[in-house]
């Protein structure tokens, strides 16, 4: 393939490593970051942490309820808990709680989420939740984050831990192409125009920025034109960003590791459908659940793939 | 606040038990019976036992810390708030009504002075304080944490996710205390689901239990909670089983889960305030 990338890369890393490695330097630079986790350690590479700070780390067991109540009691101390563990286990087994204890009482937590989305891979539907982002952007108070590599990751670990009140961070489990600057500055709600177009709106999130990003080579192959947008913060999400864009191109894409419902693209067609009704194709996944496979294969399988953005741009272009 | 006679501090009982009464009938709603039974430990607490500052700070440094994990005795908790000086006593008046900090369940949403975390979904509470507790750890803070759940609310997995997590962490500048009133919603507890020996579970944990066997009486829970204290800091978190009744304090309300979340009419108000002396005046 010798697509002519706007972005590349020559290293792959998980995102969860720009996470854990976020997470060491936001604990350097605060003595009151602190951090939990419910048996996921290695998993959510805190390891690093735990090590150099033990006496700020907390190993709740698998208790993850429990893990979101000891953190809003930490924020209450004055403390800034970043609690870890699998998306799954962070949002739907805990919803009562994050919603009581964190969100409504305004706690300065940060719910770490690993492994989130198809691309988790083999463990299978059980542990790909699909509907995290949905159910934490529904949350008054919540800021949602879904960065898109190592590099990204880390310096949103490194702004959460900078910003007062509660958040989720979504990152994931495969090695992933590290396509963003090193050491960039991560600035919460505000969208980030990687490629200019004219043509149609790919406003991607979490993995699925790189897929944009061969998804705009391969569409500009055929004479068009796409705009690629990052839309690593879902809540409070960049309406100017978007309303700007889709006036310029006049037709979007969303695309994401989510559900359809209630996921990024659904936010966007809000944003759309109350100041300017243009065309907007969802890429996610449509209402089921996952399955066992390789990031690549579920991608493909489910319609997550360059190629289905590709499809998906030329679908809104049709429709102007 | 300087110390207090017992009768003081049984005027101060009275008048909250006289509060909550007026509070639920007010709005025809809210939970009097717990309320009424942990009226002494309310008063126990606030005016003898707690190092605090009326002068509310979230973060809590260097003072004693309470948080009620069974949320719905808010109107005993906002009774004893005010009256220790909170917040205005005239502001009970404003109980579940609408643009009033004193939500029917307590929230930090409105600012009201003295809450730090919401509650009213049962089984949260313990790990709140059990954060609370190791951030003052973190903090070289000696002060304590207190923590009132109900019996009922011990049905609830989270809370021995917590028990399992405050032994294990040595988390022993916390105190629980278990409202072990034998009732619940739908009946009493060892009808609905029964926690059997709850000192033998709490002691499995790894937790010292303290039994407080007359909560209804306040040199009975004075004693109780200042034994309490001693036990902390010896590397184990504690537990309080504080015997209650339901309603104590009005005798048609006494030992029943009826009027767990039921508020008095008119009449049933009379009758309970002839039985309750206005000792501080009401709000
Ligand atoms: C998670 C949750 N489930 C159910 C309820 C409804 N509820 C409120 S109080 C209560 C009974 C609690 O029993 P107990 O803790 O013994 O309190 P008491 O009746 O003695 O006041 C129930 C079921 C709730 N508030 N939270
Ligand atoms: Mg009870």
């Amino acid at each position: 393939m010798s697509l002519d990338l706007k972005f590349t890369y020559t290293e792959k890393k998980d995102t969860r490593s720009g996470f854990g490695d976020g997470f060491l330097e936001a604990g350097r630079k605060n003595p009151n970051v602190v951090g939990l986790c419910a048996d996921l350690i290695g998993s959510l590479k805190m390891g690093d942490f735990q090590k150099e700070f033990p006496e700020r780390f907390f190993q709740t067991g698998i208790a993850e309820a429990n893990m979101i109540g000891i953190s809003a009691g930490l924020a209450i101390g004055g403390k800034i808990p970043f609690a870890g563990t699998f998306a799954n286990f962070a949002t739907g087994r805990v919803y009562d709680q994050i919603r009581q204890s964190v969100a409504y009482s305004d706690k300065n937590v940060k719910i770490c989420a690993s492994h989130a989305g198809l691309t988790l891979g083999e463990d299978g539907a059980t542990h790909q939740i699909l509907e995290d982002l949905g159910m934490m952007k529904m949350l008054p108070h919540m800021t949602v984050i879904n960065p898109c590599d190592y590099n990204q990751t880390k310096a949103a670990t490194l702004a959460i831990a900078e910003h007062e009140g509660p958040v989720y961070l979504r990152f994931g489990r495969p090695s992933w192409p590290i396509f963003t600057p090193k050491d960039q500055k991560f600035e919460i709600g505000k969208a980030w125009k990687m490629i200019d177009g004219k043509d149609v709106t790919i406003f991607a999130t979490g993995h699925l920025v790189w897929e944009a990003v061969v998804a705009e080579a391969m569409l500009r192959e055929e004479g068009i034109h796409a705009e690629v947008i990052n839309i690593h913060t879902i809540k409070p999400l960049d309406e100017e960003a978007i309303l700007e864009s889709v006036k310029k191109t006049g037709c979007a894409v969303s695309a994401e590791e989510h559900q359809i419902n209630g996921g990024l693209g659904d936010s966007i067609a809000q944003t759309l459908i109350r100041h300017n009704p243009a065309p907007l194709e969802y890429v996610g996944v449509n209402d089921s659940f996952g399955e066992s496979g390789t990031p690549t294969q579920l991608l493909e399988k489910y319609g997550l793939n360059a190629e289905n953005i590709v499809k998906a741009a030329k679908a809104a272009i049709a429709r102007k | 606040m300087g110390k207090q006679s017992i009768e003081q501090l049984q005027k101060v009982a009275t008048q909250l038990r006289r509060d909550v009464l007026r509070m639920v009938h007010a709005v025809q709603s809210g939970h009097p019976g717990a309320p009424l039974g942990c009226a002494e430990f309310f008063v126990a607490l606030y005016f003898d036992q707690l190092h605090h500052n009326p002068d509310f700070k979230m973060d809590g440094k260097g003072e004693d810390l309470f948080f009620l994990s069974n949320g719905h005795l808010s109107a005993g908790w906002y009774s004893v708030l005010a009256r220790s000086g909170y917040f205005p006593v005239e502001e009970l008046k404003t109980f579940r009504k609408l643009n009033s900090r004193l939500q029917g369940h307590p929230a930090t949403h409105e600012h009201l002075p003295g809450i730090r975390v919401a509650s009213g979904s049962l089984g949260q509470g313990l790990s709140v304080a059990i954060g609370v507790a190791q951030a003052k750890k973190i903090e070289k803070d000696d002060k304590l944490v207190y923590i009132l759940m109900g019996d009922g609310e011990l049905q609830e997995g989270q809370i021995w996710e917590a028990a399992m997590y405050a032994a294990h962490q040595k988390v022993d500048n916390l105190i629980a205390t278990v409202d072990y009133n034998g009732q619940q919603i739908d009946g009493p507890t060892e009808k609905i689901m029964d926690l059997k020996n709850l000192k033998a579970k709490w002691e499995s944990f790894g937790w010292v239990v303290n039994e407080i066997t007359n909560g209804n009486d306040m040199q009975s829970v004075l004693d109780g909670l200042e034994k309490a204290k001693e036990l902390a800091g010896k590397g184990k978190p504690v537990v309080n089983l504080l015997y209650t009744e339901m309603g104590y304090g009005v005798d048609f309300m006494v030992g029943t889960h009826k009027w767990h979340g039921s508020p008095p009419n008119d009449e049933q108000l009379a009758n309970a305030l002839g039985q309750l002396e206005e000792t501080l005046g009401d709000y």
